[in-house]
């Protein structure tokens, strides 16, 4: 599973990082970045589903399966 | 509602609504004591309804009209982000600031391209790196508020005591002006937000209380420069100019308004929630991994925020169409409350997971605080659990509930069995 975040969407919300700081980053602005090119750890596959169904800006989608 | 009103358009304040898709009123009591029967019937309905009450507005309830108007910048502007509108002698003085000085409480009140380069200034005071510097500060208020509650006795006002006392000092402590002068922040703001919306005198008296403050402070800086926001904004920079005093006062004035009635509602929300609602009290307390999900969905449930946004073109919105001048309510706590969106969305569920509310707004204006507010509610609350054995609501129907732009409990006695 690879995740991406649309910096054009992304208005820092944050609800992605504190959810899933394993596969988050924020910046002093608060835009998010995926950790790890957007490769989510075997296990973390929930978390992940729970970021994208919490992301008020609908910016988190999956790359591929 | 008081009928001294100028600025009303209709000489219905105070009269009982009939129909709330033709006429409903943001400051009706019963409604802001509980609006969820209300939005539902709307949404149902009327989905964007009407009311010639304070000025004339249009107020969505579906999430996805909500989010559409929420994005429909500049078309929807925010150039008069008040859900009351201002009297016409106020009106008069911001347009003339506006043309000499530009928005007045920016980012807050600009459009695009205006808006981000200020969103940018203040961002960077509360990312969430940022905020966690704020926690302990944050932590030792809240224990010294409940020191001065248990040592009281058994009963305290949780708005007034607790949930109002917080907010203000970290604000303060963040711009870096005297807390101990918090409780008189406090007045002005509500001044501003509460007694303000319909009483152009008071909100007008306070606008000029705050300004000075902040102007003093600005002169106070410029004699002897120190490391806080205030020093900050006055060396900041945009498109190579300084910022003019009138814009610095602007942006601090903001952040102080924004930063206090909003948090002291979802603060004081989450305390009558648990203190009316006696199993999700005892289920706090023994099971406090709860907190991150149950302070979202407070958040969605209790949403305190509205804002309003200015027509500028003419638009059509889930098929009503919109002139220029009218003006919208942004209903986000409405648009938590959308079954389209929610599962049971009139119930609160301590471990809901799924939870794309909207309650800090949605698209550019996102609330610059959110990683602030979300921080202080869980200092307050973890800490007041902590510390407090038990807890309740004395008449949770005589709560006295803020409406309009803020809805929040104001006075909330409590019942409180200490450490
Ligand atoms: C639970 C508490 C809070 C809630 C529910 C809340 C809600 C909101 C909402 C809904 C907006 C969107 C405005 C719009 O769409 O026009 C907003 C904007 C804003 N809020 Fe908050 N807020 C809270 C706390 C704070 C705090 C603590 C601060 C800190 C100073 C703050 C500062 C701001 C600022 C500066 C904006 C303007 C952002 C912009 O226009 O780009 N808020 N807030
Ligand atoms: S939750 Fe969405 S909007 Fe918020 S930081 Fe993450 S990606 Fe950006």
């Amino acid at each position: 599973m690879r995740l991406c975040v649309d910096p054009d969407k992304c208005e820092g919300h944050n609800r992605c990082y504190s959810i899933a700081p394993e596969l988050f980053e924020v910046d002093e602005f608060g835009l998010a970045t995926t950790k790890n090119d957007g490769l989510v750890p075997e296990g973390m596959e929930d978390k992940a589903d729970l970021a994208i169904a919490n992301c008020p800006e609908f910016a988190i989608s999956i790359l591929e399966d | 509602m008081s009928n001294n009103n100028p600025i009303d358009s209709s000489p219905r304040e105070g009269c009982p609504v009939h129909d709330w898709a033709t006429d409903f009123d943001v400051m009706d009591p019963g409604y802001n004591r509980d609006p969820g029967p209300i939005w539902k019937d709307l949404r149902e309905r009327c989905p964007i309804a009407h009311s010639t009450r304070w000025g004339g507005s249009w107020m969505p309830t579906r999430y996805d009209d909500v989010r559409d108007m929420a994005r429909a910048v500049p078309t929807l502007s925010s150039r008069a982000p008040g859900v009351i509108p201002p009297s016409p002698e106020m009106r008069e003085i911001l347009i003339q600031e506006v043309k000499e000085f530009g928005a007045e409480l920016p980012p807050i009140s600009a459009d695009p391209p205006l808006h981000k380069p200020f969103k940018q200034l203040i961002l960077p005071l509360f990312s969430p790196k940022a905020v966690e510097t704020y926690r302990p500060f944050t932590e030792k208020l809240a224990n010294n508020l409940i020191d001065k509650i248990i040592n009281r006795g058994k009963v305290a006002d949780g708005a007034v005591d607790y949930a109002q006392q917080l907010p203000p000092r970290v604000i303060a402590y963040i711009i870096g002006i005297d807390e101990t002068r918090a409780d008189e922040f406090t007045e002005w703001v509500r001044g501003i937000l509460e007694q303000g919306q319909a009483n152009p005198e008071i909100r007008l008296k306070y606008r000029r209380i705050i300004r000075d403050y902040f102007q003093e402070m600005i002169a106070e800086r410029r004699r002897n420069p120190r490391d806080d926001a205030i020093s900050k904004l006055m060396e900041a920079k945009i498109e190579g100019e300084n910022l003019s005093d009138y814009t610095i006062i602007g942006v601090c004035f903001l952040l102080l308004v924004a930063g206090i009635d909003t948090t002291w509602s979802s603060i004081g929300s989450a305390l009558f929630h648990f203190g009316t609602k006696t199993d999700h009290r005892n289920r706090m307390y023994a099971e406090p991994e709860l907190f991150p999900t149950a302070i979202e969905e407070l958040l969605r449930f209790y949403s305190p925020v509205k804002m309003a946004r200015r027509v500028l073109e003419p638009v059509a919105f889930g098929g009503v169409e919109m002139q220029p001048g009218d003006k919208v309510i942004m209903n986000f706590p409405a648009a938590n409350r959308d079954p389209e969106v929610f599962e049971n969305p009139d119930e609160v569920m301590l471990d809901r997971e799924q939870n794309r509310h909207m309650a800090f707004g949605v698209g550019i204006h996102r609330c610059a605080g959110s990683n602030l507010a979300r921080m202080e509610m869980d200092v307050a609350l973890r800490t007041w659990f902590n510390r407090i054995k038990d807890f309740e609501v004395i008449q949770p129907e005589k709560v006295i509930w803020s409406g309009g732009q803020v809805r929040g409990p104001r006075v909330m006695p409590m019942r409180i069995a200490g450490a």
